[in-house]
């Protein structure tokens, strides 16, 4: 919210520097978002008459005016078209510097003198507005200086912003109390009207809440001999100050009561209003209204939020016909205009959380909603009747209050009553501030404290709807001592408890995987979560989906199910860049809709009190790595996978090549990765479908790109995926045997298989290790010659040729049980 | 068309659609599609024939034809799909691959430059700090119920305090009920949660993680981005010991001449809340463009666990009490590489990737 420093002073006598004021409402959690300095450079400025109009020959852009201001006329080329022979306009005369250092020089334009500038009120700093003139009030005198007519001295402008909780820090009053409360000084009233009439507002208007938990006060005045118009320059200024349109003395006086004391007011134009009656009910199911932006709404109807019933409060007259939405917006039918004479002025306190739910659900925010929906004092309507009947009597000062205005009470918050005990204080904040200091910030916030036997009392004023009572209510009142005291004012300490930090096992497991992976020379990536359809049912056509219901666009609305898809892409973005011979990996969550057939859901609460079970997506943590470097196959996928499966120590793995893998991948050049005890499958290993590298290229190209995707829900699961033990041998001090083995072995039966077979035949095995595959003419169709190197050892001797003999003889037999013989 | 040349058409079909069947490459297709269906094929020479019939004739005679022309098109079209996928079977049992048989240890790997993404790196400098602080690390789902996201955080349905956070909803349960979450505060809930179930209590641990906000992404924002937020549950906590904490991290991380301060703010989780800003990392607090020339700039939010959700969670407030704080890990990294878009981090060029 804008406030000027002017407005503020009224209330709190301030600090000199500007500065010292920003650190101070900073540090009040008033944080300041921007300061503007106003109506400075103005001192060469005059109000000036415009005598004659004329069209330059040749341009229909800018006219040539004659103004006056005091003097000779002075010659001046215009853009401008708003205003009319007669009229009083701000004159920059040549030498004048306007605010933002713009100097005016006399200029010659299609061949015209011109002998200074006609003033906009932005080009002064004083107003947003730039589409004409500022056109000055007649009654002003031709050849004054422009800030004397306008009794405007320089203003700061502080753009605050207040915080949800703040209701009552939303108008200047409030923000005052707080500085006068941090600064000690007195915090100043506001000047109120009184009525002097003879009338009652009872005899001639009626008032009435049918609904007493949507309104809670519904307070009426009644006002004679209104006349509409502009408001005087002080009261325009003010408004315009904290970024409103002056529109004229009513509806300003309203506006500027809500800027002042945070208590939003609607007029309405007495005689457009049946039996000059307001009452506020719940509106009815298919009712509608026209609001003033023109827009007309169907109430009453359930929207999508979560125990959205579709309530709606409206204002009714006395037909039962719909004047506005309560608290949010007013209507057209019953707005004020120029021949408006007898209004009906409402102030009243609604329920925050139908204002909000009615206000989200017709997507209408207004200053007034936006206040209401966090809770005004519901003891503010009078008085903010009273200071808006003092406002318009100045321009209408024979203005008729009616006598006891309308007050008709409906449920309202009762101010929480919270007992500090003694300690709560410093428990909170670490720091004692004794009882005199709290109370004299309390009571500088108007809360009443009372010492009890308990500690102290504490009540809350009416303007501090968001205190709350109990355990909840100490910690906003021990809040509000904190942030009067000042945050930085409170001892700091840095503690320390028994238990070890760290991380589990499955983090550090994941640390040395993004290691290696790095190591080897590959880059991460970070891809989308969210993609399109067309993505998913590039490898998914068949899933059930998980689908978010408001994307930012169509083409980021379905939750990835795997990241193959969007790092083949970001592959493909860096080829077209030339940039394509890169290895990329992505470590991430893919998504599994609850429905997908065997996942298992996540089970999870949610719904109003979390009461519902819901299941929602299963997510899946994975590493996917794409090798697109030149050279790059299934070769090269496999030896990632084996280097990064000995870094996390994980024991025998079977690589299936019978397995499905899911679409993308390569079907005869790929295999799944199984842990060979528990048969839990780790993730994939090979290379891309040459159909899907062809599409995301965008052509026929013969590359092969290889990829590895790990699945590290289970990966790093040593339950799923089996550990080598992490006890270490010796190696035997005596020389091991070597030898190399050739066998003709069925295709059916794989080298790792076979390896594992002959590692069991023999206890002197030390090691066995394929060397080498030989596919020939030679050997019988349907099998391949495999070759292994073989160490053999023992921990105690030196083995002896005939050991090693007998060893090879057991390798031997137990590979012919395979189908394995020596070639 | 005469009875005669009507058997003659669907011999032909009979005839046609056999040959279609046996033909064995997607070339012979090509042709044979041409002698069957095309200018010089009989079904044109039929179709020409056809002018010199009656009109109603005409008008049988030729839906006959069309109809043989559909269905000659139509098995020209599945076999071609059948050879073309028999072609593709073929081709990747020629390309086939046994993996069981790579003699792993002889595949060469190319040596290069790898690097860890720029969030993951900053990720861990920051658990790493805390971890020596005394923190444990918790992971958490990123989708989550309302429950999770909101209203255990003290912000019930319709809540105005929901509106701080722009939320994508997942389209799972009654509308607006499952979120992709706005923060990472849904794992402190579940930590505490949990520590209440196995009454394991005190909680000192962080939540890195990957959260989501529906705004138009630019320069400083992306709708995807990281958080880490700390959360403590012990005896005798208080807010010196959470503007401490926050301290002992800034200069941890940031360097000895970087400080920190707490000013007042407002989320419904927390209370007391603060904002907490840190010394303006360029001028190191001499003010300048970034920090607005007051030497600070903004980092996250912290406060004293609100009872509200110690209370949605069964813990003790008169036991227990807390602090939560949080910031942005993108932030940090932003700061720290000087990265002028962040849009670079979700971009991927290898130039970009490669550089620190």
């Amino acid at each position: 919210m804008k406030i000027a420093r002017s407005w503020l002073e009224t209330f709190v006598d301030l600090p000199e520097s500007n500065d010292v004021l920003r650190e101070v409402l900073d540090d009040l959690g008033l944080v300041v978002e921007g300061v503007e300095v106003v109506g400075e450079g103005l001192g060469d400025v005059l109000v000036a008459r415009v005598e004659s109009i004329s069209a330059i020959p040749g341009a229909d852009r800018i006219r040539l005016v004659s103004a006056r201001a005091g003097g000779d006329p002075l010659d001046i080329v215009c853009g401008a078209m708003n205003f009319a022979v007669g009229d009083l306009v701000p004159l920059a005369p040549v030498g004048a510097v306007l605010p933002g250092g713009f100097e005016i020089a006399r200029r010659t334009m299609r061949g015209v003198v011109s002998n200074g500038m006609l003033c906009s009120g932005r080009e002064l700093g004083l107003g947003d507005d730039h589409s004409g003139l500022l056109i000055l009030d007649p009654s002003l005198e031709p050849g004054e200086l422009l800030t004397n007519a306008l009794g405007i001295s320089p203003d700061v402008i502080f753009d605050i912003s207040i915080e949800g909780n703040r209701p009552d820090a939303w108008c200047v009053a409030g923000v005052a109390r707080d500085v006068a409360t941090r600064l000690n000084r007195p915090w100043r009233d506001v000047s109120l009207a009184m009525s002097a009439s003879a009338t009652s507002t009872a005899s001639v208007a009626n008032a009435g809440i049918d609904d007493v938990d949507l309104c809670g006060r519904l307070t009426v005045s009644y006002l004679r001999g209104v006349r509409v118009g502009p408001s005087p320059s002080w009261v325009a200024r003010r408004v315009e100050s904290a970024g409103m349109r002056s529109i004229n003395n009513v509806v300003d006086a309203s506006n500027f009561v809500m800027l002042e004391l945070g208590q939003p007011t609607h007029p309405y134009d007495a005689s457009r209003v049946a039996q000059r009656t307001l009452r506020a009910r719940r509106a009815r199911e298919g009712e509608t209204l026209e609001t003033l932006d023109g827009v007309v709404r169907t109430l009453a109807r359930a929207g999508r939020g979560l125990g959205d019933t579709g309530e709606d409060c409206v204002i009714v007259d006395g037909d039962d016909r719909v004047l506005g939405l309560a608290g949010i917006m007013g209507g057209a039918s019953s707005e004020i205009d120029a021949s408006t004479t007898e209004v009906l002025l409402e102030a009243a306190y609604f329920d925050p959380m139908a204002i909000a739910r009615s206000s989200k659900r017709h997507g209408l925010r207004s200053e007034a909603s936006a206040r209401f929906e966090r809770g005004v004092d519901p003891e503010l309507a009078l008085r903010a009747a009273a200071r808006f009947v003092d406002v318009l009597r100045a321009s209408v000062p024979d203005l008729e209050w009616l006598a006891e205005p309308l007050d008709v009470r409906g449920l309202t918050p009762t101010p929480a009553t919270v007992v500090l005990r003694p300690g709560d204080v410093a428990r909170l904040l670490g720091a004692d501030l004794g009882n005199a200091e709290v109370t004299r910030l309390l009571e500088g916030l108007g809360f009443q404290v009372r010492p009890i036997s308990e500690g102290l009392e504490v009540v809350a004023p009416s303007t501090r709807p968001d205190v709350r009572t109990g355990a909840r209510g100490r910690a906003d009142v021990i809040e509000e001592i904190a942030r009067l005291h000042g945050y930085r004012q409170l001892p700091r300490r840095t503690p320390t408890w028994p238990q070890p930090g760290g991380l589990t096992s499955r983090q550090r497991e994941r640390r040395v995987l993004r290691d290696a992976v790095v190591d080897l020379g590959i880059l991460e990536v970070w891809t989308p979560t969210l993609g399109s359809d067309e993505d998913f049912d590039l490898l998914r056509r068949d899933s059930p989906r998980v689908r978010v219901t408001n994307p930012l666009a169509a083409d980021e609305s379905v939750l990835r199910a795997t990241m193959v898809t969007g790092i083949l892409t970001t592959w493909a973005k860096n080829v077209e860049r030339g940039l394509g011979d890169v290895a990329l990996g992505e470590f991430g969550v893919v998504f599994r809709h609850p429905d997908d057939h065997g996942t298992l859901a996540r089970a999870t609460r949610g719904g109003e009190g979390g009461s519902v079970a819901l299941r929602l997506p299963f997510e899946n943590e994975r590493l996917t790595v794409v090798l697109g470097r030149h050279g790059d196959d299934a070769t090269r996928a496999l030896r990632l996978w084996s280097t990064l499966g000995a870094r996390l120590n994980v024991a025998d793995v079977v690589l299936n090549t019978q397995a499905t893998l899911p679409p993308g991948w390569h079907p005869t050049r790929s295999a799944t990765i199984e842990d060979a005890t528990t048969r839990a499958v780790l993730g994939y290993v090979g290379e891309t479908d040459p159909d899907l590298v062809d599409h995301v290229l965008g052509g026929n190209v013969e590359r092969r790109v290889a990829m590895l995707d790990l699945d590290l829900d289970v990966l790093l699961d040593p339950t799923r995926a089996t550990r080598r033990s992490e006890f270490t041998t010796i190696p035997s001090r005596y020389p091991s045997a070597m030898m190399d083995l050739a066998l003709v072995t069925p295709n059916t039966l794989s080298a790792h298989e076979l390896a594992t077979v002959l590692r069991a035949a023999s206890p002197l095995v030390e090691d066995v290790r394929l060397f080498d595959v030989y596919r020939g003419q030679n050997l019988a169709s349907g099998t391949r010659s495999l070759a292994f190197a073989i160490r053999f050892s023992a921990d105690d001797r030196t083995l002896s040729e005939e050991e090693v003999t007998q060893a090879r003889q057991a390798l031997l037999a137990s590979a012919a049980t395979r189908g394995a013989v020596l070639r | 068309m005469p009875d005669a040349s009507l058997r003659e058409l669907d011999s032909f079909v009979i005839e046609s659609m056999s040959r279609i069947e046996s033909l064995a490459t997607l070339e012979d297709v090509r042709e044979v599609e041409a002698s069957l269906t095309g200018r010089r094929s009989p079904l044109a020479t039929w179709q020409r024939s056809l002018g010199a019939l009656e009109p109603e004739e005409r008008r049988d005679a030729g839906a006959r034809l069309q109809e043989a022309r559909r269905t000659l098109e139509e098995a020209i079209t599945r076999r071609a799909a059948t050879l073309r996928e028999l072609e593709r079977q073929a081709r990747l049992d020629r390309d086939a691959l046994t993996l069981g048989d790579v003699v792993v240890d002889q595949v060469l790997w190319p040596l290069g430059v790898g690097r860890a993404g720029l969030v993951a790196r900053t990720q861990r400098e920051l658990e790493d700090v805390f971890v020596a602080m005394g923190f444990q690390v918790a992971d958490g789902p990123e989708v989550e119920s309302d429950w999770y996201n909101f209203e255990a955080l003290n912000m019930p349905p319709a809540h105005p305090a929901r509106g701080m956070w722009d939320t994508f909803y997942v389209d799972l349960g009654e509308p607006e009920t499952v979120v992709l979450r706005t923060h990472t505060s849904p794992t402190q809930i579940h930590l505490m949660e949990a520590a209440v179930s196995n009454a394991s209590l005190p909680i000192h641990s962080v939540m890195p993680g990957r959260c989501y906000r529906r705004d138009t992404p630019d320069a400083r924002h992306l709708a995807t981005f990281h958080q880490i937020e700390g959360l403590v549950v012990d005896r005798a906590i208080s807010f010196a010991d959470l503007a401490g904490t926050i301290e002992t991290f800034t200069r941890a991380y940031f360097g000895p001449d970087i400080a920190s301060r707490l000013r007042p703010a407002y989320f419904p989780f927390t209370e007391p809340s603060a904002e907490f800003e840190i010394t303006c990392t360029i001028c190191r607090g001499e003010g300048c463009r970034t920090c607005s020339g007051t030497g600070w700039i903004e980092l996250g939010g912290c406060g004293m666990l609100d009872p509200a959700v110690l209370e949605a969670v069964g813990i003790d407030g008169d036991e227990w009490s807390g602090f939560a704080f949080g910031f942005g890990i993108d932030r940090c990294a932003q700061m720290r590489h000087q990265i002028a878009d962040m849009r670079a981090l979700i971009d991927n060029d290898v130039r970009f990737l490669r550089q620190v």
